[in-house]
């Protein structure tokens, strides 16, 4: 297939969901089954995505897609030059592996949702804010320049806002909403700068633009610093979007919206969006901003990670585990892991968007009961979610055979090396411990809900295998958690095609003076690099990766199967009483229970200062301002009556004089005006009679 | 006919067609301008438009331009016909208005 | 003197007197009666100059169509019952003194002009050539025409009756 044809393919697939969105938003009240329409387009774009796929990854595997063109010519501007505003896609493998993930998994939402949201009031604008968002997603993906990517990205806060809000008839749903649209402005307007930082040095938004020129050693602003702060405010987007420390709140609470949303926007794609960001960004960080970066993701990641170990709502575990997954991703391509971060996101989206459909599973047929405490024993009851469920716990705590176990190996791997070479030893330990935690509280989560006996009999009397549109998802997302999807090796992903051959690291275009000297390889020039897909580290890097490679597995596995036979003993076998530990360690499980009270603190600093400022402000009002004005207006009484009386008698003696005139005036011409069109035709005959006598041939 | 007008020295020629216009249309005019019921402006109307036929043909007749005047002349008679019924129509809306058609009474414009 | 001339005067006079009664009648009935022969003698002024389907057009639209309807005009814009038909006239003095003024300029380019009256052939009958004319050289205005009267007819018919709904 040429260039041409997958480019075009690829604007059918970013369109068909707007499409869908379009026809199920204005017909979908009339025509009840519409929205099986929508369901087709989303599958129709999946297969299309397909094709593009094999045809990219097949033909152009080292050449990237591009086509644009321009939205807004300004001209000759003064003091810039000709300024011009391109819009356009470009299609590399990034993108089609990620148009892939995103179909794939928007269409079994689709699928899966027929069955769970049966019976809602809002059926067909479920799936039309369904399709907005897919539109949104692929947008971010498709584009070629940032100020493309920005606006999609609004459009997905705008649309995961709906979606978070869909059942606005409850206050909490419609709370999370605003708060997540808030939480994410914070973000934005750091992303915005960014933004505004680079199109003020380069006059593009275009990625290719800005990178080529900053490798020819154009910085921003002339100074390394600058081009750290505008990774790092870019980055701020990452932070909002990927629900990374300090601004992750949003993120829990967003699971107030119907779960198949949380599999798809929260857990797979939206959230992923950031790290398809700094994914994007990557060439430009500078040795400073990866840093940050990489303890921002650290710290999330560990963070949430002891927050979901005392959580007891089924969707709160899986929302502060993806939080903590977010923040591994986000950590690895701290460390310049780019590869592994990048293949941890598909494997992530594929096993979280399961455990998510699964919870929904188990919540659908426990008439929507969410706690944890009130399930048990489900596993006799519904089979085919416990085993798909299962799959995707094994692979998210890292056990061989999986897919997680490859990308969160690389990962690991990536933290030690970096470790070994700057010196960063805080990153990997917490890495390490994020590993042993998750496998932790994701198997308690297993245990509590699927193992041992039903604690609430009459609602586990209830409870029933979903339908088969529902199950069909799960089998479906637990066998892309199986290693050989990705490599013919289970210990190592190095043998498989991802991370060989689809996904390489860029080569970075910071001056060699600001980035880490392991990011630089000597012996290949970037034209090399886009040639052979070779990956660019220094040997330096690849030998501490190959060093890694063998302590970080064994390491991991060591402490996930840790993790594991604790949760094991604690839930299952029930040797350690797991009160008996919260209460030895009351205040760290209160604060965990809690989450860190970082709400409270929220509410106290920034929305009670907010409060605060604004009663301050009020008080300034009254006194200080109303004060002025009130003096003010005193002295303008006084000043009025001056000239008032001014007024009354000179000026008004003016002006009913000239009013007197006009009327002693306009009372004679009056007269002229009859009102009655003969008289004026008598007038006009009388014009021209007057006429031919100044001009008439007489 | 055709034939003894030719060969005859006739004393009547253009200029006493055109005369004849010239008083009509002045008459018309006098009409448009003086009476006061609508109907009456309306003749009036119709005695210029009457004027200017007579106009068309005496310059189709004795000017060179063929019977392209004539033509001209019938269209205007078209027209008059349309537009006395569109007047009448209006002129009937003002008596159901004003119970009456004197257009000297009629002096909204006025205020 | 010749026929011709005499003939010419007599509908000359015609139109002028009637006309001069169309304008003066104090009676509506009357201006519409001597309306009617101011048409009869625009349309023998039509015959003596050779445009013989014209004066059948005057006598068939004029007479039969705008005056009946004229006159229709008169009866439903009167009370019927009342015998005073009549309607007087204002700003008469202004208007003579005016109008007179004009006609005599009127005139007085009229005279002064040097027309050039070149006889021109008029053929025996101008109903052929006027037919031929309207499908030929004129078809497009004869169709817009066609149109104008039917809009005419509609929008008359719409105007008169608007109140009743």
């Amino acid at each position: 297939m040429s260039e041409i044809a997958n480019i075009n393919l690829s604007i059918i697939i970013l369109l068909l969901p707007l499409l869908g969105f379009f026809i199920v938003l204005f017909f979908g009240k009339k025509i009840e089954k519409l929205y099986l329409v929508e369901v087709g387009i989303i599958t129709l774009a999946f297969v299309l995505s397909l094709v593009v796929g094999f045809s990219k990854l097949g033909t152009y595997l080292h050449q990237d897609l591009l086509y644009s063109f321009t939205w807004i010519d300004f001209g000759n501007v003064p003091t810039i030059g000709n300024l011009h505003i391109d819009l356009g896609i470009k299609i590399d493998n990034l993108t089609v592996i990620m148009l892939f993930v995103v179909n794939l998994i928007s269409m079994l939402v689709h699928i899966y949702s027929m069955a769970y949201m049966k019976g809602d009031s809002r059926y067909s604008r479920y799936f039309a804010y369904l399709g907005i968002f897919t539109f949104s997603m692929l947008g971010i993906v498709l584009t070629d320049n940032i100020l493309m990517m920005y606006i999609f990205w609004e459009l997905v806060g705008l649309s995961s806002y709906l979606l978070i809000g869909f059942w606005y008839e409850k206050k909490s749903a419609a709370d999370a909403g605003k708060k997540a649209f808030l939480t994410n402005r914070v973000g934005d307007l750091g992303m915005f700068i960014g933004i505004l930082i680079l199109f003020t040095n380069y006059h593009s938004f275009s990625f290719d633009y800005i990178y080529s020129q900053m490798s020819a050693g154009i910085l921003p602003f002339g100074s390394e610093a600058w081009l750290t702060a505008a990774g790092i405010l870019v980055f701020m987007g990452a932070v909002g979007k990927s629900a990374q420390f300090p601004l992750h709140v949003w993120l829990p609470d967003a699971m107030e919206g119907p779960t198949p949303v949380s599999a798809l926007i929260h857990a797979a794609t939206m959230v992923a969006a950031g790290v398809y960001l700094v994914a994007r960004i990557f060439v430009m960080l500078t040795a400073d901003a990866m840093l940050v970066i990489a303890i921002v993701g650290a710290v999330t990641s560990l963070f949430a990670a002891t927050i979901a170990l005392t959580q007891n709502d089924i969707k709160k575990v899986l929302a502060y585990s993806t939080v903590s997954q977010l923040g591994y991703m986000v950590m690895s391509l701290g460390v310049g892991a780019y590869t592994f971060a990048f293949f941890h996101l598909v494997t992530h989206a594929f096993f979280k968007a399961c455990l998510f459909l699964g919870s929904g599973s188990v919540i659908h047929s426990m008439h929507h009961e969410q706690d944890i405490r009130q399930m048990g024993g489900l596993r006799k009851k519904m089979p085919i979610t416990y085993y798909t469920f299962l799959i995707a716990t094994l692979a998210i705590s890292g056990v061989p055979l999986t897919s997680g176990f490859l990308s969160k190996d690389g990962i690991l791997a990536g933290t030690l090396a970096f470790g070994e070479l700057t010196g960063h030893w805080l990153i990997p330990i917490m890495g390490f411990a994020v590993a042993f935690l998750t496998a932790f509280y994701m198997f308690r989560l297993v245990i509590l809900t699927f193992h041992g006996t039903p604690r609430d009999q009459h609602k586990y009397d209830h409870a029933h295998e979903s339908p088969f549109v529902m199950v069909l998802p799960l089998i479906v997302l637990s066998t892309l958690s199986i290693f050989f999807w990705y490599t013919p090796n289970p210990v190592s992903p190095d043998a498989g095609w991802f991370a060989s051959q689809w996904v390489t690291t860029p080569h970075t275009v910071v001056p060699a003076s600001s980035s880490f000297d392991f990011m630089i390889n000597e012996n290949n020039t970037h034209a090399e690099t886009s040639e052979h897909g070779v990956i660019t580290h220094s040997e330096k890097y690849m030998h501490a990766m190959h060093w890694a490679h063998y302590p970080a597995m064994i390491l991991s596995l060591v402490l996930a199967g840790l993790g594991i036979l604790l949760a094991f003993t604690m839930y299952q076998w029930k040797k350690i009483s797991p009160d008996k530990i919260a209460e030895s360690v009351k205040g760290l499980y209160n604060g965990s229970l809690n989450k860190w009270y970082i709400d409270e603190f929220y509410n106290k600093t920034f929305i009670g200062g907010t409060l605060n400022l604004g009663g301050l402000l009020n008080w300034f009002d009254k006194w200080i301002v109303d004060g002025i004005v009130n003096g003010s207006a005193a002295f303008t009484r006084v000043f009025s009556k001056i000239s008032g009386y001014f007024d009354s008698y000179i000026v008004d003696g003016l002006v009913n004089g000239t009013a007197f005139l006009s009327g002693f005036i306009g009372f004679h011409f009056k007269k002229l005006q009859t009102g009655k069109v003969q008289t004026y035709i008598v007038l006009v005959i009388f014009s021209m009679l007057i006429l031919f006598y100044f001009i008439g041939p007489f | 006919m055709q034939e003894e007008i030719r060969n005859k020295k006739l004393e009547v020629g253009l200029n006493h067609f055109l005369t004849v216009s010239v008083v009509l249309f002045s008459l018309g005019l006098y009409g448009v301008v003086t009476r006061k019921n609508a109907v009456m402006v309306l003749m009036g109307v119709e005695l210029i438009l009457n004027s200017a036929n007579i106009n068309f043909v005496a310059f189709s007749r004795f000017g060179n331009f063929g019977i392209n005047g004539e033509l001209y002349a019938l269209f205007v008679i078209i027209l008059a016909a349309a537009e006395a019924a569109i007047a009448l129509a209006i002129v009937l809306n003002i008596y159901k208005r004003f119970a009456n058609v004197n257009v000297d009474e009629i002096n909204n414009l006025k205020e | 003197m010749e026929l011709y001339d005499i003939i010419f005067y007599l509908f000359a006079a015609i139109t002028i007197v009637s006309g001069i009664v169309v304008v003066n009648a104090k009676n509506i009935v009357h201006s519409a009666f001597s309306l009617l022969l101011t048409f009869f003698g625009v349309s023998g002024i039509y015959v003596l100059l050779g445009a013989d389907f014209l004066a059948i057009v005057q006598i068939m639209v004029y007479v039969g169509g705008i005056l009946i309807l004229l006159l229709f005009g008169v009866m439903l814009t009167n009370k019927i019952t009342d015998v005073e038909i009549r309607s007087g006239s204002f700003q008469v003095f202004p208007a003579i003194i005016g109008l007179a003024a004009f006609a005599a300029i009127l005139f007085g380019v009229m005279t002064s002009t040097n027309w050039k009256t070149e006889s021109f052939e008029i053929p025996a009958t101008t109903t052929f050539q006027l037919g031929r004319l309207l499908i030929s050289e004129y078809a497009l205005v004869f169709e817009l025409l066609g149109i104008l009267l039917l809009v005419a007819l509609i929008g008359a018919a719409s105007i008169a009756r608007r109140d009743k709904e």
